[in-house]
């Protein structure tokens, strides 16, 4: 048992630890007081794992032998697991962000059913309610670890195609029922041993394996655009999990910081499918983005190509031009010669915005994470809501390796796949610019009825290529220089 | 007095929901352009597992107990500071138009207004 001391200790590092955390996300709401933020958050952080070197003191019989062993084991996994993570968040290209989210993501899910795992192999859960509770925890993080993994997978490129069979969901459905079948028996098997066939590390064996393969199975067929949302999915799993297996060590700032991180999840989540006119069922049990099988509305107009030096002259010669960057830009890694092309405009006495689709990119707000890197200030990048109805009175808009987040068919066309979808009014502009590297479709395999308006132009090439040409067209103009 | 920290059904379900509401509400004031440091920021958040870790690790009786309780502290610690690395990365490069390369104090007024402007 703890002392009065240590308990003291404890208890006040993690509430100290759970304040820090609210008041640090809380400032993030801003992005004048956010680096503050994960700074408060980040002493919360220190302090709540100094304290709980405490736990030293109260460990029972069984383990005080192993104890010097373990201090040392828990420094050495501290240093080895921090030190690496540390490293590669230093190092990783924003471009790759979204990948190693992910990976931190699944390192907190496994973590949260490494914890569940102590519990149920030493038998240390106590009643039935904390051995349910853990055994759900041990399932949300397990699936949250592997499915985070598949998706880095894909984020990165290892897996480059949606993996899907016939009777896919079927058998998703049969590993979760087997899951919870497994969890049913250790909880029965617990209560009465003469119940259990299989000896039980066998079992927990058995179920942590059918939980692991779930989230695999789950993550294998949803698409790369969909990614946004599976991320946010995963990020609110690790916080349940954690949140769950606090509970079961009886630790607050454990159930507290979990519990929120699952409710910002789920908020982020629905915010993600709302953007995309889905619902979170459909984005993680349907096939979307398969060979458009509906009809499709005809379409008039013609693809009208245009050179980049000329694309770019016709903007330096607008009033207005607003800018709709998609993940194209990202994979070309143009951002900074879209900044670079942008000041050459604004030195002309164009107004230059950037318009943001909610799920432009890979994760939640990528695109505003990217222009910030490329040097671009957040006050010229507006969200969709607040851009849409400027377009009417915009010269330019130049869409970059964007397509289905400008496609009008979401507004006019019932048969369209993504009818419905809250979209960019790109094409209510009176002059529309689209450098894209070829006559391909998006990731929902629709054609865009945008791409042949009468009002609209192309620009075919890599987006950073292009933005290279339309950078020298315009200076070679000479034009002086408008205040 | 004691101070043995001892969390039972309802009480856990208030913490629960209270924490779900307070988590809910702050995001939700978060505007769509912070929404990336936002997840990694949270997902810092939940890197506080690591203190779970370490208790399952220090009560570690077996040596399968030690193994698993090692693993859960490396990728509990892995959780906590590659979140905080790639967030506070992040967070450090949004600037705004009239002071691009400073985070000091100077024109914060017209940066709190231009940002209050946009959520209106």
């Amino acid at each position: 048992m703890l002392t009065l001391i240590e308990q003291i200790g404890i208890g006040a590092a993690d509430l100290a630890a759970a304040f820090l955390f609210l008041y640090g996300l809380h400032r993030m709401s801003s992005p004048v007081t956010a680096p503050s933020g994960i700074f408060v958050a980040g002493i919360g952080m220190a302090v709540a794992v100094l304290a709980s070197f405490l736990y030293a003191f109260g460990v029972g019989t069984a383990a005080r032998l192993n104890l010097p062993v373990n201090i040392g084991l828990a420094v050495v996994a501290l240093g080895l697991g921090g030190g690496a993570a540390w490293w590669s968040g230093r190092k990783v290209a924003m471009t790759a962000m979204p990948q190693m989210v992910a990976i931190y993501n699944g390192m907190g899910g496994g973590a949260a059913g490494a914890i569940a795992a102590v519990e149920l192999f030493g038998n240390k859960t106590q009643g039935m309610t904390e051995l349910i509770v853990t055994l759900l925890g041990a399932v949300i993080g397990a699936v949250s670890l592997s499915g985070s993994l598949i998706a880095w997978a894909k984020l990165d490129g290892v897996i480059d195609k949606p993996f899907r069979v016939k009777g896919q969901q079927a058998c998703n459905a049969l590993v979760m029922l087997a899951t919870v079948a497994i969890g049913a028996y250790i909880v029965v098997g617990s209560a009465d041993k003469a119940a259990l066939l299989l000896a039980m590390p066998t079992t927990i064996y058995l179920f942590f394996g059918c939980a692991l393969a779930l989230g695999i199975l789950m993550t294998l067929p949803i698409g790369g655009a969909d990614m946004p949302v599976v991320i946010s999915i995963f990020n609110a799993f690790t916080g349940l999990a954690v949140g769950l297996e606090g509970y079961v060590l009886q630790n607050p700032a454990l159930m507290i910081a979990g519990m929120v991180v699952g409710a910002a999840g789920m908020l982020l989540t629905l915010l993600m499918a709302k953007a995309m006119n889905r619902s979170v069922s459909n984005v993680v049990f349907t096939n979307f983005g398969e060979a458009a099988k509906h009809k499709q509305g005809k379409i008039k107009g013609s693809l009208k190509p245009m050179q980049p030096g000329d694309a770019g002259i016709a903007m330096r010669y607008a009033a207005s031009v607003i800018i709709v960057p998609g993940y194209g830009l990202a994979v070309s890694q143009g951002q900074g010669k879209l900044f670079e092309f942008v000041k050459v405009l604004q030195a002309g006495g164009v107004s230059v915005k950037f318009a943001i689709h909610p799920v432009a990119g890979r994760m939640p707000g990528q695109m505003d994470v990217l222009l910030a890197e490329a040097g671009v200030p957040y006050d010229l990048i507006v969200q969709m809501e607040d851009v849409n109805d400027q377009f009417a009175n915009t010269d330019v808009a130049l869409v970059i390796g964007a397509n289905d987040v400008v496609n009008p068919a979401a507004r006019t066309d019932k048969s369209s796949a993504i009818y419905g979808m809250p979209i960019l009014n790109a094409d209510q502009a009176k002059k529309v610019l689209v450098i894209k590297r070829g006559e391909g479709k998006g990731y929902a395999g629709i054609v865009n009825a945008l791409f042949y308006a009468e009002n609209c132009d192309m620009v075919y090439g890599d987006a950073q290529t292009v933005l290279i040409k339309m950078i020298e067209a315009v200076r070679g103009l000479n034009l002086p220089a408008v205040a | 007095m004691d101070f043995q920290i001892s969390i039972s059904g309802f009480v856990a379900l208030y913490i629960f929901m209270l924490a779900a509401f307070a988590g809910w509400v702050i995001i939700g004031h978060v505007p769509a352009i912070l929404h990336t440091p936002l997840m990694s920021g949270s997902n810092f958040v939940h890197g506080i597992v690591v203190v779970g870790g370490i208790y399952a690790l220090l009560n570690a009786s077996t040596v399968q107990e030690q193994v698993i309780g090692f693993f859960a502290v490396l990728l509990g610690a892995g959780n906590a500071a590659g979140g905080y690395a790639v967030t506070d990365r992040m967070l450090a490069m949004f600037k705004t138009s009239d002071h691009p390369a400073t985070h000091t104090g100077h024109g914060k007024a017209a940066r709190v207004k231009s940002i209050h402007a946009k959520k209106q």
